[in-house]
């Protein structure tokens, strides 16, 4: 008698993942696309301050080498009420530092699931799908849902003038929400 | 042609929002919940209200009250969870009701071109004509132009 072959098991795919706290919500980035996590404080003095009116959400820049990397309040971004953030999450791969209030804590994610089509604004970009833990249903944010392509050369356009005038002036800013 | 060579018999079942009746096909409803907690998170799509848990599906709610009576549905007491068929998706939604349903066979007439969009038929029962309702007009749907969900290829992805 020939035994069947024993099947092969393969374990469920898994995704570690930060759970954050932006105002009084909580969401989930992946631990992979999360570079660097600082406090507020340790970069408030090196942050140089930008004003762009059509983008509120973005009151900061960081230079690292030749780029900069744009600070997006999280709380306005998702347009929640600002509330005082603590951290900074430097996000891998990308431009965008994300302000955010805390760390909840890290999880481990084993299904996400799309969005419903019911949902159709921006939150298609902010999120890549809904995540169910301990009975929770929690939006995973996309890590390029933060600021477009657009949005980006207008800021580069902005802190370019800027730089221009800083060779002459002061940098670094207090960071705040 | 005359209105009984129109009517056709269909399935519905009937929900109730306040003091209205109306009807949804039989084989767009998958079951009626007891009302649960509702998940919300940041959105900006204003006819939806958060999510509930079912079954292990995120199933988002949508309040159609106000759209077919002019006011939000004050008392739930169930929520119908209804399938919704779109060009490129099949989606379910949970549609807070007032009342108990009731699953009928009723004679239905095709909805005409004055109709609104949200009427697809309209049903005879014990003497009631009911709105036989089109979901597709009365909750949310991506427009074309509305960009594409960004994804990654891991973990598990289940697409609704």
């Amino acid at each position: 008698m020939r035994l069947a072959a024993p099947q092969k098991v393969h374990p469920a795919r898994t995704e570690q993942i930060i759970l954050f706290r932006a105002s009084t919500q909580v969401f989930a980035i992946s631990s992979a696309s999360v570079q660097e996590v600082r406090s507020v404080d340790s970069l408030s003095g090196v942050a140089i301050e930008v004003s762009e009116p059509s983008l509120p959400k973005v009151r900061h820049l960081l230079r690292r080498g030749e780029r900069n990397l744009y600070v997006v309040n999280a709380a306005l971004h998702f347009g929640l009420r600002p509330s005082p953030a603590a951290l900074i999450f430097l996000l891998r791969k990308s431009r965008v530092a994300l302000l955010v209030d805390g760390i909840e804590k890290m999880a481990t994610m084993s299904r996400l699931q799309a969005l419903p089509g019911a949902f159709c604004h921006e939150e298609r970009t902010w999120y890549r799908g809904l995540t169910v833990l301990d009975q929770n249903v929690i939006p995973v944010v996309s890590p390029s849902g933060f600021l477009t392509a657009e949005e980006l050369s207008l800021l580069d356009a902005l802190s370019g003038s800027r730089s221009l005038q800083e060779s002459t002036g002061v940098a670094g800013a207090e960071l705040t929400a | 042609m005359t209105w009984m060579e129109q009517a056709d018999t269909c399935s519905c079942v009937l929900l109730r929002l306040g003091e209205r009746r109306f009807a949804l096909a039989a084989d767009q409803v998958a079951e009626l919940a007891a009302p649960s907690r509702i998940f919300r998170f940041a959105h900006r799509t204003p006819d939806i209200e958060g999510v509930i848990l079912r079954r292990g599906r995120v199933v988002p709610v949508c309040d159609i009250s106000e759209k077919l009576t002019g006011k939000r549905l004050g008392q739930r007491r169930f929520y119908l969870i209804a399938t919704c068929r779109r060009e490129n998706s099949f989606d379910w939604i949970a549609l807070p009701v007032s009342g108990e349903c009731e699953l009928i066979r009723a004679d239905l007439t095709p909805a005409g071109a004055a109709d609104s969009p949200h009427v697809s038929g309209w049903l005879s029962h014990n003497g009631e004509v009911i709105e036989l309702l089109n979901l597709q007009a009365l909750t949310p749907v991506a427009s074309p132009g509305t960009p594409p969900q960004l994804a990654a290829a891991s973990p598990r992805e289940d697409h609704a």
